[in-house]
């Protein structure tokens, strides 16, 4: 009697017919699971018939679609508003089979080739053909982060494509938006330690039907976000740009034949699974390369206030990456021995390594337009469960997974560097990624009286790492988004209530190195106009967490300025001098000398904190981070260091130090390396090398004493106990290269600090009527 | 697509011309490379061994011309190891274990807080050549970084003849 219409009963009118083959969906995809284990070709395609009957009719398909992705993408992005979008291109759309296997993607962060097919998947296995229904014209929207999303701000509009009413694929798109309404503002927020805090979390939500956003939707998804307008804004991008691509889709299959279109939507992804081990070989070298990373997470700092006492603890994010290319091609990624999740929001999904890291890859071993699912088939990877880059609970935050997804695929730069430079591709080795930060955050009231929520994308534009014929660039790029701009300071002037004192290339950050790191830059910031505004720092401080290759240095690390009560409106006022451009040695600090010699000042590596408090005319310097170093820096040519002393991006105490430069300065300030002195105090410095080395082996059984006497900070020794806690292998090793005892361990209980999650916890897959997703050997 | 013999050797100094290096970037990769990339090595260093395999700016894996076998060498002549070696428990380190120490070489604030990470640079015991410098925490194992399996490239994946091994 209250039933709209009895043949609904809890089911969509057309489950079961979505495809028109008698196969519900799940039964369709379970079947190309089958036939892609059995054959080792991906839906049992040992041969690619279309491909190889009609090459051109093939590649004319490619074009078509790949170009119309990317010009929907360049078109779409102009709706948006927000400058992460409009101006650092934090975008991207893909096109889906029916499976949810990603076919082809646009250029932007293609790190969603597979988050947005990873929810498609999720709702074919959770049975939305049932309920909620799957129909031409809806829309579903996601961010979930326990299903395969990478943090929660990027917001993906999922679409049907259906023809003559039978699904044929899906596309989406995604925009990385300014505030999720997390516990504290900006897009990335530290402030929350759990999922729960995260912001605003939607599951593969229906939230269009008839290619019309539902109103319910509207309003409660803008309420939940301190930035409706870029949000709605954003909206508005991300389903242009889908249909878009679904008008597209229709018109290729009027123009070549639904035949023809859905032959190509499978074989252009065997044909990526055989492109990728066809790379391999091609670039690399068969054998094994460990590498490693690290970050910190320093939340014992008073500066970091969180709401959860477990969270108050200093810790290190563990990422030890084996890779293996067999002499087939095929190549695993295995990261057993990694550190276990946390109360943070550095977490991250299996998906985010399983999809995310072909941004990387397209940028070295696979730069071409053809990144779609079938480089992730051609891929074994070993991600443990209870990792923090596969975490076993429920509860985890993920808002800046990236804080570790960077500096973990830091290792994997510098493991393809060694294959290229032993097989004398040169021109392909680079030495890593800067760590991509510091990102600026925060929010208030804006210059405009409104709510408001900042992400400074400057850290698009940071150094990258040496090559082994060249340097790095300067402020050029960040991993996650091979478009790297860090913006014109007139947009982010707009976008946000903070004028800029300065923009300078940041001396010495680079790596040093017979090449080195491209150095990051800095933006000094005053704060002008606002009310009520908060801002905080998020990046590495007390870590490197990358490395220099063959003798070159890491990058440097970072460090935070702010000043408070600085008297500049004063000083603006009577025309005094005042803090402007670099922040050029902090050994010898200037900006304090142009303020208030009351202003509080912080100056230190802290550089994980949570909102604090600003007032007008306070001070932010956001420092972009520098990328490493490759080679023994006294390789370098004099004429080198020369042109980095006399452009400022290396300070001259260091010239000496690191480089064993002997050099004049003239009245003017110009600096003259002497080369044939150089030479001479490099033999020397070789000397003062030897001289205070001691053999390798000797100093182990130093540094087996420490480890018997647990002689390390709580840091180190919480990093190893919860690597220890999930792998019993890495821990045999460990026992086994130190030669300890039999009974030596180290346990998180003996550490005096909070513990939780050591023992419980909860995954997903364990509530009702969960079926989760699982892509990735754990 | 194919370089000469001098292009690969000005590759090898940093001196190819950008134009060059950009397309060898941008094109499929010259296959004949390894063989040019390991002339070009052998004619840069004083010894008589044949270069199996470089593993870094100043050290290769080469076949020793006295008895075949394969170990690991720094260009000064200086033998580390086997191949199948770590070759850093080999060499001389220098740990950064200090403020001090860190601060020789980066700026006040600019280097790792050596509480949770330490620079851990790698001599040759000889010339004093810095061969790696590993970033890790203290008490990480000395890793071994890279193991090649050089039969099967040669034989498999740039048809070369395995260079003998005793």
């Amino acid at each position: 009697m209250n039933m709209q219409d009895k043949n609904f009963a809890g089911m969509a009118t057309n489950y079961g017919d979505l495809l028109g083959n008698g196969l519900t969906l799940k039964q369709f995809r379970d079947g190309i699971i089958e036939r892609t284990e059995a054959t080792g070709h991906y839906n049992g395609l040992e041969k690619l018939a279309f491909r190889d009957s009609d090459p051109i009719g093939y590649e004319k398909l490619f074009s078509k679609l790949r170009g119309g992705l990317v010009h929907a993408r360049e078109t779409a992005k102009k709706i948006a508003a927000s400058p992460i979008v409009e101006q650092e291109g934090e975008l991207c759309f893909t096109l889906y089979n029916a499976v949810g296997d990603c076919v082809l993607t646009s250029t932007g962060i293609i790190i969603h080739v597979g988050t947005m097919g990873a929810a498609i998947k999720y709702m074919i296995e959770n049975n939305w053909e049932g309920n909620p229904g799957i129909n031409p014209g809806d829309m579903f929207t996601n961010n979930d982060c326990a299903i395969g999303n990478v943090h929660p701000c990027d917001i993906a509009t999922i679409v049907p494509i259906f023809w003559e009413g039978k699904l044929i694929g899906w596309v989406g798109g995604v925009t990385h938006v300014i505030d999720t309404g997390a516990v504290t503002p900006g897009s990335m927020s530290t402030g929350q330690v759990q999922r729960f805090g995260d912001g605003y979390m939607i599951t593969c939500r229906k939230t269009g039907v008839n290619d019309t956003p539902l109103r319910d939707w509207l309003h409660e998804s803008q309420r939940s976000v301190r930035t409706p307008k870029y949000w709605i804004l954003d909206e508005r991008t991300r389903i242009a740009g889908c249909h878009m691509i679904r008008d597209l889709v229709e018109e290729v299959i009027r123009a070549d034949g639904l035949e023809a279109y859905e032959k190509f939507a499978y074989e252009v992804i065997e044909e990526g699974r055989r492109g990728l081990i066809s790379r391999i070989k091609a670039m690399t070298l068969p054998g094994k390369y460990r590498k490693v990373s690290f970050v910190d997470v320093p939340y014992k700092h008073p500066d970091v206030q969180v709401s959860s006492a477990f969270a108050k603890l200093d810790s290190i994010m563990h990422s030890p990456c084996e890779m293996t290319i067999r002499g087939d091609g095929s190549w695993k990624l295995d990261f057993e021995g990694a550190s276990r999740w946390g109360w943070h929001t550095f977490n991250a999904h299996q998906v985010a390594f399983t999809s995310g890291i072909w941004v990387m890859m397209c940028q070295t071993l696979v730069p071409t337009q053809r990144i779609n699912d079938g480089a992730y088939l051609a891929t074994d990877f070993h991600l443990p469960k209870g990792a923090w880059c596969n975490p076993d609970d429920r509860r985890t935050g993920h808002a800046y997974a990236w804080h570790f997804l960077v500096s973990g695929w830091a290792a994997l730069w510098r493991g393809l560097g060694q294959a290229y430079f032993s097989r004398g591709y040169l021109e392909e080795v680079n030495a890593g990624n800067a760590n991509t930060s510091n990102w600026l955050q925060g929010g208030g009231i804006n210059q405009e009286g409104e709510i408001h929520a900042v992400n400074s994308f400057e850290a698009s534009s940071c150094g990258t790492g040496a090559c082994a014929v060249k340097d790095g660039l300067n402020h050029a790029a960040a991993i996650w988004n091979p478009e790297g701009d860090m913006g014109d300071i007139e947009i982010w002037e707009m976008a946000e209530p903070l004028l800029y004192l300065g923009r300078n290339v940041k001396a010495n950050s680079g790596g040093y190195g017979k090449y080195r790191g491209g150095c990051g830059f800095e933006t000094l910031r005053m704060v002008w106009n606002a009310q009520d505004w908060t801002m905080f720092f998020m990046g590495n401080g007390f870590m490197n967490s990358d490395w220099g290759m063959m003798g070159g240095y890491p990058s440097a690390t970072g460090y935070r300025f702010e000043a408070h009560k600085t008297g500049l409106k004063e000083r603006i006022a009577i025309g005094d001098s005042l803090p402007l451009g670099a922040d050029l040695d902090p050994t010898h600090p200037d900006y304090e000398r142009h303020i208030d010699a009351t202003a509080h000042v912080k100056r230190d590596k802290q550089c994980i904190t949570t909102e604090d408090c600003y007032e007008n005319h306070d001070l932010y310097l956001n420092y972009l981070r520098g990328g490493p170093g490759f080679g023994d820096p006294l390789d370098r040519e004099p004429k080198a260091i020369e042109d980095d002393l006399n452009q400022k991006f290396l300070l001259p105490d260091y010239a000496g130090k690191v480089y064993g430069a002997i050099f004049t300065i003239d009245a003017k300030g110009v600096f003259t390396v002497d080369a044939a002195k150089t030479q001479a105090r490099r033999a020397e410095i070789r000397n003062e090398r030897v001289a205070r080395a001691v053999p390798t082996r000797e100093w182990m059984k130093e540094e087996r004493q420490r480890i018997l006497d647990k002689h390390a900070s709580v840091q180190v020794r919480h990093m190893f106990a919860t690597s220890f806690g999930l792998s019993e292998k890495f821990k045999s090793d460990f026992k086994s290269f130190w030669d300890l005892p039999v009974d030596w361990d180290l346990r998180e209980e003996e550490l005096g600090v909070p513990s939780y999650g050591s023992k419980h916890r909860m995954d997903l897959s364990l509530l009702p009527d969960v079926h989760t997703v699982v892509q990735v050997e754990e | 697509m194919s370089y000469t013999k001098e292009q690969i050797a000005n590759l090898v100094d940093g001196k190819l011309d950008w134009e060059t290096t950009f397309r060898m970037l941008s094109m499929p990769k010259d296959q004949g490379r390894f063989a040019k990339y390991l002339a070009a090595l052998q004619a840069r260093v004083n010894y008589a061994d044949k270069i199996v395999l470089p593993l870094s700016l100043h050290m290769n894996i080469v076949q020793r011309a006295g008895d075949k076998r394969w170990v690991i060498k720094c260009d000064c002549g200086h033998e580390f190891c086997d191949h199948n070696e770590n070759w850093k428990l080999h060499a001389a380190i220098y740990v950064r274990d200090t403020e001090e120490a860190m601060t020789d070489v980066y700026p006040k604030l600019m280097a790792p807080d050596t509480q949770w990470q330490v620079y851990r640079e790698y001599y040759c015991p000889k010339c004093g050549t810095m061969h790696d410098v590993e970033a890790p925490t203290p008490w990480y194992p000395v890793i071994h970084d890279f193991e090649p399996d050089i039969e099967a490239f040669y034989r498999d994946w740039v048809n070369l003849p395995v260079p003998e091994r005793a």
